[in-house]
């Protein structure tokens, strides 16, 4: 995955610090955000996983013209795609983990470009959900400078079959 | 806002209710804003009928920024240095969630400040769903 173009947006922050139920006001209100020690309003911890939105390939967005594996008038569009399995999960797939440093704030006005590689693999034999393969991948997000900002790693996990619930 | 490093202590925590009765309705949103559209947080009928599961369930990562939340409230703004987490089970339409952070450590590296927590989010039952770590900079 690479992302060339992350504009880090403040109408993007607001609805995802929504999402996870933050109303701390440095997400939302610039003239708040000038009297904090930021200075501006900064992106929530959890945020540059977002950059999604700007990643052209994401295979879990719908995409104009390309079939969709989620119901309408069947339970599914196509069969579960058997790609990805790093970041977060996939048809099949679940998110194992996920790790950031943090270098300086994500900030409004940044535009990151985002560069993944894969890392390592491994497998486990898991007790609710069978054979378990686990894929890292490492993302980069560095800024108009080329300073690296945020640096993520992620871990998907394929699993057998579904994880049992008892 | 931020912590002072003469006020921790190894050993202390702060807890946070991060959600009550969670509702699918958050997970769709959380879809629209994080752009992760997986019809297992949103398709009832797709994860029940395909996918094999009981209900549709939040993404890891909702998780994990509502967990967030609780750490930036504790720690201050533009604080943390580094967060991870693993999640150990999964988080479903109706669950509660309470996330905690324990003091590991405060200690100094290269002249800054630094608290170490252990971090963890737990659901009504007491299960863990969120086990990890986190840094922020603290006032030494």
């Amino acid at each position: 995955m690479a992302i060339k173009r992350f504009p880090i947006e403040a109408g993007h922050i607001m609805m995802f610090a929504r999402s996870v139920g933050d109303d701390n006001q440095i997400y939302y209100d610039a003239d708040y955000a000038k009297k904090t020690e930021p200075g501006t309003i900064i992106a929530p911890p959890t945020f540059v996983q977002s950059s999604a939105q700007f990643d052209p390939d994401y295979f879990l967005r719908p995409k104009v013209g390309q079939p969709w594996f989620g119901s309408g008038k069947e339970p599914t569009g196509i069969k579960p795609s058997k790609s990805g399995g790093g970041g977060g999960g996939g048809g099949g797939g679940l998110h194992a983990e996920q790790h950031y440093e943090y270098h300086r704030n994500v900030k409004v006005g940044d535009v990151l470009t985002a560069t993944t590689k894969p890392g390592k693999t491994w497998e486990k034999e898991g007790k609710r959900s069978g054979k378990l393969v686990f894929t890292e991948s490492i993302t980069e997000y560095r800024d108009q400078k080329g300073e690296l900002v945020v640096t993520a790693r992620g871990v998907g996990v394929r699993t057998e079959r579904p994880v049992d619930q008892k | 806002m931020a912590l002072k490093a003469s006020e921790l202590k190894v050993g202390d925590t702060y807890t946070e209710r991060l959600v009550e009765d969670l509702k699918r309705t958050q997970i769709v949103q959380y879809a629209g804003a994080s752009g992760d559209y997986n019809p297992l947080h949103t398709d009832e009928i797709f994860t029940t009928k395909v996918a094999g599961y009981p209900s549709v369930f939040a993404h890891g990562m909702l998780s994990m920024g509502m967990t967030g939340r609780m750490l930036t409230n504790y720690v201050g703004d533009g604080r943390l240095t580094k967060f991870g987490v693993r999640f150990t089970s999964q988080v479903w339409p109706g669950d509660t969630l309470d996330g905690t952070a324990t003091v590991d450590a405060v200690r100094k590296e290269g002249g800054v400040t630094y608290v170490d927590l252990t971090v963890t989010t737990v659901n009504q039952n007491g299960v863990e769903v969120i086990k990890g770590n986190a840094t922020a900079r603290v006032d030494g």
